[in-house]
């Protein structure tokens, strides 16, 4: 719309132009014109003072030139950022400055100073020579040396096919060896035959295009289901609609699902730590957050400690955060929590607490504002499976990131002394200690590799949320759901829960608004708990009665 | 007693000169009935953690249940003196472009239906989670966790714009009580002696329950829910019983919290809000009912203080008071009293 009205504009003005220059001064237009350039000089010439064939001979020569800035001078002629200067009657770039035009050489090397618009001539275009120009500059582009160059060159032709010769697209194709352009112009070659004037060849086309889900495509197939003069082909097209938008809400779907055990990833890491303290030692750390935050912030000062590697920086953060969680995990546990066992509510009020030391702490001490934490290249981007369903990296990185945490955990659990020790512990402490465990030290060392975890954790939101004091208050409700719904002291329940909340959110979200849909899963996990009140998952055994 | 002697002494102290040395201004008397409706919330926590061991972590949902129902009733009081002047609608409905009064606003013009709403909503929200919760024998750590998830939905329902109850904002810019005009001093103090009146009047109740069968049923569930239940007592319609008679006064103290600040918004409803009551309880003394009174009224006077003269150590402070009174204090201030109190008395 903008550009039909601008070249309109355009249109009128070069009018006046000819008018006022044609009566003033004749001998200026017929002047030689001068680029300061030898090889361009007689071409604009021709250009400026031709008439037709000879004007359009002129772009050819122009664009057959061996040099790097033709494309450049091409589409400065169509866009009207080359003018005749005309006391100089050189051909120089422009750009619009206030009132005045801004002047540089053809080489771009030197400035000229600045002029009116009174010494500036535009070169004359009509809208034959603009499409001329369009095809030449695109044909430039699809005989680029670099492949996103011939890709774009491609992409913009999508809009005409028509215009394409179909010999030049079989040359194309015959050459090309980048299998994103050769699926471009493959997909240009199916455009331009659905708009073939026989039917057999539109029902080919079409035939091509089933496969491809873009928009540009699922728009063209509907075209060709209105418009076609063929029943034969609106019906086929018609068959393909349908079966393109089954696939569509597929991928949909699969987004979906991916969206939800993105979140159920995020819910599983946040409540993990959770899991191990709550389920081991019946211990409700309401700082849980709290060391997700600490965790998170341990990201941003590897950051600040060395900016200039991003993705070390990320990737030792993770150690870090744990051993700085941890310890603090520990330290909370050897002087508070071993005070209060057995006495649950009491452990819940004092790590209470706790959160809010550690939240003023990093107020006062760090900033009451949101802190930056910047991505990794290889954490930015997105995984295009295909034009409907495209995956972001770094949901995909913190998806892989939570099962990885989840099996190490799983293994140390089970695999190890220690996780031997602590599933002893937790069963039956009394038998465990009669046994030789020393089960104090088995605390610190659970309750320190939740916190631990939750450090890691921090690592991970630090990439997907933003990173402020109040990061932790956001999780601690949601991880607490997480681990009553998939039964306490179960890592397995834990996992499954947290996916199964995250996608059940997502689910819910289209068609319930974000807000909503939360307090629906909240309503959901009150009425849960009445009818299963030891989760998903419950232990089984002695411990359960205690 | 003493309660009464407060009253008494602050209302003189009010009604004194400005010029006089033990004139109380106005700004205080408001902040002290604050505290004193803070105080009623305290009782009703402690009617149900100190004696009857349920440790709730969502009461200020009920708190703030209350003081939405008084609120719609003094937005209903604005009438046309709101910015738009619209007699119909409050100005937050004007301004979403509502046509017409949602139906749960009914009814909210007569101060009667208004003051049994105020008992009735959460009176009705205890009953029906506490008779889920107790007979599925939900309890302990359990039901604190899902008392705070009902909370925080109710948080997230009363923020979102679609609910007609002010949104974001809450509800504002009140005008009038029952024909009084709420900046007027005399209001406030009026307001300010029916809080403590109302804190006298459950403190009474809640002793007389507790002196009762009923009462000493409760500290049996309290210490020994399984053998009270062998014995044949019926242990979930005790627990709610007192629950929803603990979310009704909850809701009492947040009807006459709302006219003394002028404002109710979704933030009542958060997580902390609650468990700073719960800390209130502890500091003061879980399981007497005086030790919650006082428990409310000197954190929260050292809130004032500590924002006022040190606003970052605020949290600093009230999470070493957390930490210490769960160590060093299981009883409370209220304990440490009768700990001293009895070494005096018996040498």
């Amino acid at each position: 719309m903008l550009c039909r009205s601008r070249s309109i504009l355009v249109k009128t003005f070069n009018l006046c132009l000819l008018i006022t220059t044609g009566l003033l001064s004749p001998s200026l237009v017929l002047a030689a014109v001068n680029t300061g350039d030898t090889q361009l000089d007689p071409l604009f010439s021709q250009f400026v003072e031709g008439k037709g064939q000879a004007r359009t001979d002129a772009l050819d020569s122009l664009a057959s030139l061996q040099r790097d800035d033709v494309r450049a001078i091409l589409s400065g002629i169509l866009n009207n950022e080359l003018m005749l200067h005309k006391p100089t009657s050189t051909v120089v770039w422009v750009s619009k400055q206030g009132r005045e035009y801004a002047l540089q050489s053809m080489d771009r090397n030197s400035d000229l100073g600045v002029a009116g618009k009174r010494d500036l001539k535009r070169l004359k275009l009509n809208n034959q020579l603009r499409r001329y120009l369009r095809n030449l500059i695109a044909g430039l582009g699809l005989r680029s040396t670099i492949a996103s160059e011939r890709l774009t060159a491609v992409t913009a032709l999508m809009d005409q096919p028509a215009n394409v010769e179909s010999s030049l697209l079989n040359d194309l194709l015959s050459v090309e060896t980048d299998p994103s352009v050769r699926s471009a112009l493959n997909l240009l070659q199916a455009y331009k035959q659905t708009s073939s004037a026989t039917t057999q060849e539109r029902l080919q086309g079409l035939e091509r295009l089933r496969s491809d889900l873009s928009s540009t495509t699922r728009n063209r197939i509907n075209e060709l289901v209105h418009n076609d003069p063929d029943k034969q082909v609106q019906d086929a097209a018609l068959a393909v609609q349908l079966e393109q938008n089954d696939k569509v809400r597929l991928y949909q779907h699969a987004e979906t699902l991916f969206f939800g055990l993105s979140l159920g990833s995020v819910l599983v890491l946040a409540a993990i730590g959770l899991a191990i303290s709550f389920g081991v030692m019946g211990v409700i750390n309401m700082a849980h957050g709290e060391l997700i935050m600490l965790g998170a912030y341990c990201t941003w000062a590897m950051q600040q400690l060395m900016p200039q590697a991003l993705t070390a920086s990320l990737l030792l953060s993770i150690p870090v955060a744990f051993i700085l969680t941890g310890l603090i995990g520990i330290i909370i546990e050897r002087t508070v929590i071993r005070f209060l066992y057995g006495r649950a509510l009491e452990t819940l009020l004092a790590t209470f607490g706790i959160s809010l030391i550690l939240q003023q702490l990093v107020r006062t001490f760090v900033s009451p504002q949101n802190v930056p934490v910047s991505n990794p290249s290889f954490m930015s981007g997105v995984l295009e499976i295909n034009s409907v369903l495209s995956l972001t990296y770094n949901r995909l990185y913190i998806l892989g990131f939570c099962l990885a945490v989840f099996s190490i955990l799983l293994v140390v659990l089970k695999h190890t002394r220690f996780g031997l020790e602590v599933r002893a512990v937790s069963q039956n402490r009394a038998m465990a200690r009669a046994l030789g465990v020393r089960s104090s030290r088995i605390d610190s060392l659970t309750f320190g590799l939740g916190a631990g975890i939750a450090g890691i954790a921090g690592v991970a939101l630090s990439q997907l949320t933003n990173v402020g004091p109040n990061l932790g208050q956001a999780y601690i409700v949601d991880s607490f759901m997480v681990v009553v719904f998939g039964g306490v002291g179960n890592l397995w329940g834990t996992l499954i829960s947290g996916m199964t909340l995250g996608i059940a959110n997502k689910l819910m979200e289209p068609w319930a608004g974000a807000i909503l849909a939360k307090i629906f899963v909240l309503v959901f996990l009150i009425m849960f708990i009445q009818f299963r009140p030891r989760g998903l998952f419950p232990q089984r055994g002695r411990a359960v009665e205690s | 007693m003493v309660l009464v002697s407060v009253l008494i002494a602050v209302s003189v102290g009010n009604q004194l000169p400005s010029s006089h040395s033990l004139h109380i201004s106005s700004y205080w008397v408001s902040l002290l009935g604050k505290y004193l409706t803070y105080a009623i919330l305290a009782v009703s926590v402690d009617l149900i953690w100190g004696y009857l061991g349920i440790l709730s972590l969502g009461h200020a949902a009920f708190f703030a249940l209350g003081g939405y129902a008084m609120g719609m009733h003094l937005m209903r009081q604005i009438g046309d003196r709101g910015v738009y002047g619209n007699a119909e609608l409050p100005d937050f409905m004007v301004f979403l472009n509502w046509q017409e009064l949602p139906w749960y606003w009914l009814g909210f013009d007569n101060f009667a239906f208004t003051a049994l709403m105020i008992l009735l909503v959460p009176g009705l929200l205890a009953f029906v989670f506490g008779w889920f919760a107790f007979r599925s024998r939900v309890n302990g750590v359990y039901l604190s966790i899902i008392t705070q998830a009902m909370t925080y939905a109710l948080m997230l329902a009363f923020f979102r714009n679609e609910l007609g109850l002010g949104g974001n904002n809450g509800l504002t810019d009140f005008k009038e009580l029952l024909g009084f005009d709420l900046r007027s001093d005399t209001v406030r103090l009026g307001l300010f002696i029916a809080s403590g009146v109302a804190l006298l009047l459950t403190y009474l109740l809640c002793d007389l329950i507790l002196r009762s069968r009923l009462g000493k049923l409760a500290v049996a569930i309290r210490d020994a829910e399984d053998r009270t239940r062998f014995l044949g007592y019926h242990v979930d319609t005790v627990k709610l019983m007192l629950f929803t008679l603990s979310a009704m006064i909850a809701g009492l103290a947040g009807a006459l919290y709302v006219p003394q600040v002028g404002i109710i918004n979704p933030g009542e409803f958060a997580p902390l809000n609650s468990i700073e009551v719960v800390v209130w309880v502890a500091i003061g003394g879980r399981g007497t009912l005086y030790g919650a009174v006082l428990g409310a009224l000197s954190v929260n006077y050292a809130k004032t203080w500590f924002t006022g003269a040190y606003p970052e150590a605020w949290l600093f402070a009230l999470g070493l008071l957390f930490v210490v009174v769960t160590l060093a204090l299981p009883k409370g201030v209220a304990g440490l009293l009768k700990r001293s109190s009895a070494s005096t008395t018996q040498p």
